[in-house]
């Protein structure tokens, strides 16, 4: 029953995985789920363990203790295969031809000579670096040599994908390409992890978060049920009304009040509220709508930031 | 209904032919990469052409020399003609001028082309030394060979001269003398001369030589190949399609293979010039003997000549076998431990710490294996350091051409393949996980960690 469960909604289950290096552990009882077809945002500060646990699905590293299954079963070298991954601190061999390069590695992940050529030559068109295919490595610029080491991650069409830190040393219009990228593969079936401590680009691409600190998972969940969870009842709050002083006063005696971070274009009465209690936004609105006419109403929802910082104190 | 090992069987299979297919890819890279490179392409061909090129020259220079006349004076103060000891020569001539002096002698040495005036004080029938009496002036320093020449004659003459005051008969003494050789025959039936036995160890020694140049150049370029990975952090994403396992044994394999083709290719362009340079050398050779009758100035011509004559009665093929068998063993042996040292560092230069370890039992399988060989090659010495994978590789093929007993060969064989076995794991432990390893000085002891974590 399990393991049909494993093999219908987890891509990737991690179950009580330890590792040390000597006397330094690395990573703490760690178990966690990649569901398939999402994007999953792997977060942590340097040195949380993000990159060791990496390692481990590439099985580049081994864990003391736990198990880690893939696709349903238990990880083995024959799901290198299925695995694409743009490493950290990735570099090319400066002296081998580029399009010889990216097919040679394609064929260590298994491709035919024809495939890896066919695969490899879909990209550098898709990429507009076909011209380069003849070229020495070495001769590339930074922002051509990460468009390749990202076709080398992709280009045997893997199920699973890992990319840690993917948009380090990127610029502006190459991030975007790459992001673009790595939604559309998630679209043709691919499950995403993304490596990073960058919470804003977890915000906006992941659809579930695992987020790890000193070694041990800290949170896990999809990034609506994480917000759900840390929602804090604020309230961005402008009203037109007609006497500012008696408006908040009300509001006071029943919610907590907080100066505006926001600007409002009129001279409304602007401010932050807080619902201590849970209480339906509709039931806020009405008493707001009481007091004058409501100009602004947003409820602030947590950013990743905000809840790795609330999930660590 | 099938056997339920089948079910086992196949997965592991397919595993392994993937393995199998990934290493071909590793091996046919590294193979491919090494060859296209310049200085691999500029080494095979430049070395046999340096090789055969140096000896030409040798000979080229040799037969310039000889053709030069170098004219000498003689001023013989003696009582004892001394002077008609020195004959004219294909090289030399000599012009006696004692009638004239040494001074005027001197003089027209000075200012003319004479080679150097030769002066046989009077006090040369005495029993004393003679070591300052005799000298030979000249504008440049006389060569070792025409000194030598010159001292015979005079001892010759001399010798003669005492002969005769002691009442002796110097033809008598010269047709009593026998010249002795011991030819050394072993139970197995092989005889061998004294020169053979030279080319014997010759031939051991340029084996030896050859098996410990290839495994320092290629063991050291296994090493570069894998700090290269790793200073490019390249070696992350190989190590996700590949264990570090085959990825090293892919560079092993590589580099051996390069080293081997580098290795024929030698021998074959050897052979192609040497076929056309080798009886020019004879010709050359034996007219250059004919025309000096001291055959002083390159005087072991005869026994140079016989031994090219003697080359093709080594044990060539034998010798050939064991050095592919030596060299691959020993390649594999000392490149794990190179491509270990390898993925310890960060950086080229930080690998010196780590070789000084590695080339001192080269350094002593090649000079203590030379020396223990050429005194005794069956000793005690010769035989341990034939034995131990460390050495065997160098001082076993030192050995060969004398003839090792067939067991003794089994031996180190096998010592040197569980050598072997047990460096490449402990390489391979060491170089998965010192691949990952960035910015840190590794110790000795972290290393042995590293082995048996």
């Amino acid at each position: 029953m399990n393991c049909f469960i494993l093999q219908t909604v987890q891509l990737l289950q991690i179950e009580a995985v330890n590792k040390a290096f000597g006397k330094s552990v690395v990573l703490k009882n760690i178990s966690m789920t990649v569901p398939k077809g999402s994007i999953c945002g792997l977060l942590g500060p340097n040195g949380a363990g993000k990159t060791s646990l990496i390692r481990m699905v590439n099985q580049i590293l081994l864990p003391d203790s736990g198990k880690i299954y893939l696709d349903g079963t238990l990880l083995a070298p024959k799901h290198n295969r299925i695995v694409g991954y743009l490493p950290e601190e990735r570099g090319l061999y400066q002296n081998m031809k580029v399009g010889e390069q990216a097919v040679y590695l394609a064929r260590l992940k298994g491709l035919s000579k024809e495939e890896a050529k066919q695969n490899v030559s879909y990209w550098f068109e898709k990429f507009q670096i076909s011209e380069w295919w003849h070229k020495k490595t070495r001769t590339l610029s930074k922002g051509m040599a990460q468009k390749l080491q990202f076709i080398i991650a992709v280009v045997h069409r893997p199920k699973f994908l890992i990319f840690d830190e993917p948009f380090s040393g990127f610029d502006p219009l190459n991030t975007a390409l790459i992001k673009s990228e790595i939604r559309q593969l998630r679209q043709e079936g691919s499950t995403v992890i993304l490596s990073t401590h960058r919470m804003e680009t977890v915000e906006q691409m992941c659809d579930h978060a695992v987020m790890l600190h000193k070694s041990e998972k800290v949170l896990e969940g999809s990034i609506k049920s994480l917000q759900k969870q840390f929602q804090s009842g604020l309230y961005e709050v402008a009203i037109k009304a007609v006497d500012k002083e008696k408006a908040r006063a009300v509001l006071s005696s029943k919610y907590t009040l907080l100066p505006a971070d926001f600007r409002s274009l009129d001279e409304d009465l602007t401010f932050n509220l807080r619902c201590d209690e849970k209480l339906p936004s509709d039931q806020l609105f009405r008493d707001l709508l009481n007091l004058g006419s409501v100009s602004h109403f947003v409820e602030k929802i947590p950013t990743m930031d905000a809840i790795f910082k609330k999930a660590i104190a | 209904m099938r056997n339920p090992r089948f079910f086992l069987k196949v997965p592991l299979l397919a595993t392994l032919n993937s393995a199998m297919e990934k290493l071909k890819r590793i091996v046919c890279r590294e193979f491919l990469n090494k060859i296209q490179n310049r200085s691999y392409v500029v080494l095979t061909f430049l070395s046999p052409a340096l090789i055969l090129g140096t000896l030409f020259l040798m000979f080229y220079l040799s037969r310039v020399n000889q053709k030069g006349v170098r004219e000498i004076l003689l001023v013989d103060a003696s009582s004892l003609s001394v002077k008609d000891a020195f004959l004219n020569t294909a090289t030399e001539t000599y012009t006696d001028l004692s009638m004239l002096g040494l001074e005027p002698a001197k003089e027209l040495v000075r200012k003319n082309k004479y080679h150097g005036l030769l002066y046989l004080p009077s006090a040369l029938g005495g029993g004393g030394p003679l070591t300052d009496s005799i000298v030979y002036f000249s504008k440049e320093m006389p060569g070792i060979f025409l000194l030598n020449s010159m001292e015979n004659h005079i001892s010759d003459r001399l010798k003669s001269h005492r002969l005769g005051l002691l009442g002796l008969n110097a033809e008598s003494i010269a047709a009593a003398e026998v010249e002795v050789v011991i030819n050394p025959v072993s139970f197995s039936g092989s005889t061998s001369l004294k020169s053979f036995r030279l080319m014997q160890l010759s031939q051991g020694m340029v084996a030896g030589y050859l098996v410990m140049i290839f495994i320092l150049i290629y063991g050291t370029s296994v090493m570069r190949s894998v700090v290269e990975e790793k200073t490019n952090r390249i070696v992350e994403l190989i190590v996700a399609s590949v264990k570090p396992f085959e990825l090293m044994l892919g560079k092993i394999i590589g580099n051996a293979m390069a080293g081997l083709l580098q290795f024929f290719a030698w021998g074959a362009l050897l052979l192609i010039f040497g076929s056309f340079l080798v009886p020019f050398i004879e010709t050359n050779a034996l007219a250059s003997a004919s025309l000096s009758s001291t055959g002083d100035g390159f005087g072991n011509l005869n026994d140079f000549i016989q031994v090219l004559q003697w080359m093709p009665e080594l044990p060539w093929f034998q010798l050939f076998v064991m050095f592919v068998f030596y060299f691959l063993g020993g390649f594999f042996f000392y490149s794990s431990i190179f491509a270990a040292i390898g993925a310890a560092v960060d950086r080229e230069t930080d690998t010196q710490q780590f070789l000084l370890p590695v080339l001192l039992p080269l350094t002593v399988a090649v000079y203590v294996g030379m020396l223990s060989v050429m005194s005794d090659p069956h000793g005690s010495l010769a035989t341990v350091l034939s034995m131990v994978p460390f050495t065997s590789p160098v001082v076993m093929l030192m050995r060969l051409p004398f003839g090792v007993p067939q067991q003794e060969l089994m031996i180190s064989l096998a010592l040197l393949l569980l050598g072997f076995l047990f460096v490449v794991w402990a390489g391979a432990k060491i170089y998965r996980i010192g691949i990952l390893m960035q910015g840190k000085k590794v110790t000795y002891k972290e290393l042995f960690k590293w082995i048996w974590q």
